[in-house]
């Protein structure tokens, strides 16, 4: 009687959790293969050159902490001076968000593929790790599709995507700001179907692995976003010789 | 007309029922009372008389986004999803320890359940084909997470690669909080998707 009320007791959580487990699989898998179609934008290079920027969080999301500010203040902090840098060199940028508003990851790739955007860059900040974090789509590169599935959409610019880390990658170097790479999977920049590569701000190394400088810092915001505009304008020059 | 030797036999009967239950309830709180201390002292680790055996962990580092494999020695159960529960928190005690390459502080025992399924959705059972392991996490393991592109991708591809380390017949993984469907670790990776581990490298294909 011990025994079996033993293993009674525990097995229907067991099981719960397994039918819990299952439902949760159905769902997403649901979720996964809901039709939204995004337009397959074209490839033809034309004098337009329009850059979205994505302060990424804001609203009901903050974000990670840095010191005592959300994330979403330093997202739009940064964006603002990108913004800024790139009118005066004559680009085109729509801004994802001015204030401090909700918008969520779809809202956002609709934003951008509506714009039909030459570059995409979603501005992340962190404390973790250091330097700048360029983060592009893990999903592995695809032909263009007429109909590509929401939730992959990008992986027809995965390629273009990866060009554009590296462009950004040189400029943010060349500003003696350390750069890491990385592939990630990204709610939002999975679905957009333009060259779109995640930014994130960490601390900027010291001496020791020391953390030297903090993402909130308005210096070492000024000298990325200055990178980030050098290395846009180069895209745009590169885009032009394609 | 009941005769008196029949009433005094009812409430003889029925004081002996009355004494009966109250005993076995006693009994039954007491039972329970034990198997709730039982539950308590459940063993959630293996046993210690449990050989150690080797297993490898990819553990993560934040200041340059890598992997490096680490071999460790520990306690193994024989069933693979406890074995493979088991791993993985020895790779989460990495990350809650101080001075970790890739903190997670609070984060030790953040896998509460490992469950092995066949991959694709084949529902038979004695398979010896691909795998799909459901990896459930706590919320408090999701609660202390670090928020943060870099951070959060690591912690799921050194789980990934962990499993496929260990576990090589484990090609997918799909990741639950409290046994739910979460959207993402800590506010940026998604954790609604299926990751195949044998793409768990932080910098794969990325341009030079
Ligand atoms: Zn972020």
């Amino acid at each position: 009687m011990h025994w079996s009320k033993r293993v009674l007791g525990r097995r229907p959580r067991v099981v719960a959790l397994a039918i819990l487990a299952a439902a949760s699989l159905m769902v997403g898998a649901a979720a996964q293969s809901a039709p939204n179609p995004a337009p397959p934008a074209p490839a033809a290079p034309s004098a337009r050159f329009v850059v979205i920027v994505d302060a990424a969080h804001g609203g009901d999301d903050p974000g990670g902490h840095i010191g005592n500010q959300p994330e979403k203040a330093i997202t739009l902090a940064l964006s603002v001076r990108l913004r800024s840098l790139l009118a005066a060199r004559g680009i085109q940028v729509v801004t994802m968000r001015e204030s401090d508003v909700t918008l969520a990851p779809d809202r956002r790739a609709e934003i951008a593929n509506h714009a039909k955007a030459q570059a995409c860059l979603s501005l992340h900040a962190s404390t973790s790790g250091f330097g700048i974090h360029l983060f592009t789509s893990s999903l592995a590169p695809a032909s263009s599709t007429p109909m590509p599935a929401w939730k992959t959409a990008q992986a027809a610019w995965v390629t273009r995507s990866l060009a554009l880390s590296g462009v950004l990658n040189s400029a943010l170097q060349q500003a003696g700001i350390s750069v890491t790479l990385g592939r990630t999977s990204l709610l939002g920049v999975d679905s957009m179907t333009c060259p779109a590569v995640a930014v994130e701000i960490a601390p900027e190394r010291g001496e020791g692995d020391t953390a030297a400088t903090m993402p909130d810092d308005p210096d070492y915001q000024a000298r990325v976003a200055q990178a980030l505009a050098a290395a846009l304008v180069e895209w745009r020059s590169e885009g032009a010789r394609l | 007309m009941i005769p008196r030797y029949q009433t005094i036999l009812f409430f003889i009967l029925l004081a002996a029922s009355l004494v009966m239950g109250v005993v076995l309830w006693q009994l039954l709180e007491r039972h329970h009372q034990r198997l709730l201390n039982g539950e308590d002292s459940a063993p959630t680790q293996a046993p210690l008389v449990t050989p150690a055996e080797p297993a490898t962990l990819e553990a993560a580092n934040d200041a340059d986004n890598t992997l490096t494999a680490e071999v460790q020695s520990l306690p193994l159960p024989q069933s693979p999803g406890d074995r493979a529960r088991a791993i993985l928190n020895r790779l989460l005690a990495l990350y809650a320890a101080p001075g970790s390459t890739h903190p997670v502080p609070g984060g030790a025992n953040g896998v509460a359940q490992v469950f092995l399924l066949p991959a694709g959705g084949q529902g038979d059972h004695r398979h010896s084909g691909p795998e799909l392991a459901v990896v459930n996490l706590t919320s408090a393991f999701a609660a202390n997470h670090p928020s943060g592109l870099e951070t959060e991708t690591l912690t799921v591809l050194s789980i990934c690669a962990t499993l496929r380390a260990n576990l090589p017949r484990v090609t997918e993984v799909r990741f639950l909080v409290d046994g739910q469907q979460r959207a993402t670790l800590a506010g940026h990776v998604d954790l609604t998707r299926t990751y195949l581990t044998a793409a768990a490298l932080p910098a794969a294909g990325v341009h030079p």
